[in-house]
């Protein structure tokens, strides 16, 4: 999700989440979604059993 | 009454203020001269107390039974996204600034001053905690008291320059990646984050709750264990503080490590590293006999899926924010957040599943060792404005990747002490990693290296 997909990508988000997305600002916005979308990926393709549940509410 | 205090421990000014060699108006009347002399350089506070904490000293001063307050007189202040009675929570943002004011003091503070502690004031920090610099865009950066052109390190970089310029022995701060760690080993001092669940936050501004921890910063192990030893205990205000039994730990300091085992964490966590933060490491391990390396499991995805959690829980908790006053925001973090906004919920989920399996595995480790060592930062304190290091070869912006260290530890809620070495010219600090709710160990092993010299707050010259 890299180049013009991922810039319609945030335009269209921002639209539909009802941000305020300055012309200025998407610069920055792409690049801090570049990067957390790769963490993303990151944990994503890490492959765990059907039955794994998440911890949302977290006990340590 | 004509004591040097400007560099005592919180136990030291307890012990002189019970004895009645000093009296807590002094420590404090003394504190607020420091503060007035060396904050315009370390702008760590953001507010002081005055008239609050004169009351409050004078109260310790004229209770009958001082030596059964721990903290009789030590002046502490909390990092501002901490309720102060009478005092907007800013939480380092503008946009907070229009709150109203608290109507009474966090849990923590409340505690604290029952152990005869006393608040003096409320602590710089980075922008709604979302910061691993100390700087702040609308306070101006807090400044390490080792080379004031440095950083602090964040999120609590306030309480960092605080307590290593010695306007304070003691501080609150917040982790929820790293936020006490990275500050105080970028300052040289120690830091307290308890297992997730164990301090309430309640009274305090969120980052990301389902990782927000609170805990504090001072410059010797028993301050942090006295401290956290009268901030234990449940509170039902706080939905993830656990109700567990208070379990003090300034009594077993001096156990020593006795057969602790000790590993050090290897791969990931010497990847990247420094000269200086390997050098810490292994200066630690020598001092502590720990030979036995460790490898910490998916670490590296640990802390994506930290990163991810942080970037959208941290976008849902500010999304009315973003949409009405997003120019009132520091641009660097609002940015971040209109990206967390706009992650798929999916990439979440799987990153809570991921915590889950990742938490059963490491937790596995704790049946071959008591405590895992690990640095803190990849590198001592960057320039003031800095924007990239280099690591490994790689260069990266500096401020999402101070905590690479720290951010797979706190995942898990683990609790961690970090401690400080006073390499020159800048000091650095190492983890102790040990299992949910063995705080005690930790601090048993910080204490250790404190009695063996090697680990210590190194005191700046300012």
């Amino acid at each position: 999700m890299a180049g013009p997909p991922l810039d319609d990508f945030i335009v269209a988000a921002a639209a539909a989440l009802d941000l305020p997305l300055q012309r200025e600002w998407q610069a920055a916005v792409k690049a801090n979604l570049e990067v957390t979308l790769k963490h993303a990926a990151t944990v994503a393709e890490f492959a765990l059993p059907d039955a794994a549940e998440p911890a949302p509410v977290f006990k340590a | 009454m004509e004591q040097d205090l400007s560099w005592a421990s919180a136990a030291q000014i307890a012990r002189s203020v019970a004895t009645g060699e000093t009296t807590a108006l002094n420590t404090v009347d003394d504190a607020f001269a420091r503060i007035e002399e060396h904050n315009p350089t370390l702008n760590a506070f953001t507010a002081i107390t005055v008239e609050r904490a004169r009351a409050r000293a004078k109260a310790v001063d004229a209770a009958r039974d001082k030596m059964s307050l721990p903290l009789a007189g030590a002046p502490f202040a909390v990092k501002n996204l901490n309720d102060i009675e009478g005092l907007a929570t800013v939480a380092g943002s503008k946009i907070n600034r229009a709150h109203p004011p608290a109507k009474k003091d966090s849990p923590l503070i409340e505690r604290l001053e029952a152990a005869g502690a006393v608040l003096v004031g409320a602590l710089n920090m980075g922008e709604y905690a979302y910061d691993f610099t100390g700087e702040n865009i609308h306070d101006g950066p807090s400044r390490n008291p080792h080379d004031v052109t440095r950083m602090t390190g964040g999120s609590s970089g306030g309480s960092g320059a605080a307590v290593a310029g010695g306007l304070v022995p003691l501080a609150l701060g917040s982790d929820t990646n790293g936020s006490i760690r990275v500050p105080a080993s970028l300052c040289g001092i120690f830091g307290l984050k308890p297992t997730y669940g164990r301090l309430t936050r309640a009274g305090s501004f969120p980052f990301v709750v389902s990782l927000d921890h609170l805990g504090q910063l001072a410059r010797s192990t028993r301050d942090l264990a006295l401290s956290y030893d009268a901030m234990q205990g449940f509170d039902a205000d706080d939905a993830a503080c656990v109700n567990r039994a208070v379990e003090p730990t300034s009594a077993l300091l001096e156990r020593g490590i006795g057969d602790l085992r000790i590993a050090v964490a290897g791969d990931y966590f010497r990847k990247g590293a420094s000269p200086q933060a390997l050098g810490a490491l292994d200066h630690v391990a020598k001092a502590l006999g720990a030979t036995t390396a460790i490898e910490i499991p998916q670490a590296a995805r640990a802390r994506a899926a930290a990163y991810v959690i942080t970037a959208t829980e941290g976008a849902a908790l500010h999304l009315d924010r973003l949409r009405k006053q997003a120019n009132d925001f520091d641009p660097a973090v609002r940015d971040r957040l209109l990206a967390g906004a706009m992650v798929p919920s999916t990439f979440v989920v799987k990153a809570q599943i991921f915590r889950r399996w990742y938490r059963e595995r490491v937790l596995d480790l704790f049946k071959q060792c008591d405590a895992i060592l690990a640095p803190a930062t990849p590198c001592s304190a960057p320039e003031i404005g800095q924007q990239t290091f280099t690591l490994d070869g790689v260069e990266l912006p500096v401020r999402p990747n101070m905590g690479l260290y720290t951010q797979p530890i706190s995942f898990i809620g683990l609790p961690v002490v970090a401690v400080p070495v006073s390499l020159k010219p800048l000091p650095i600090g190492v983890q102790i990693i040990t299992a949910p709710w063995r705080e005690d160990i930790a601090l048993r092993i910080a204490y250790a290296l404190e009695r063996m010299g090697a680990a210590a707050a190194p005191r700046p010259t300012l």
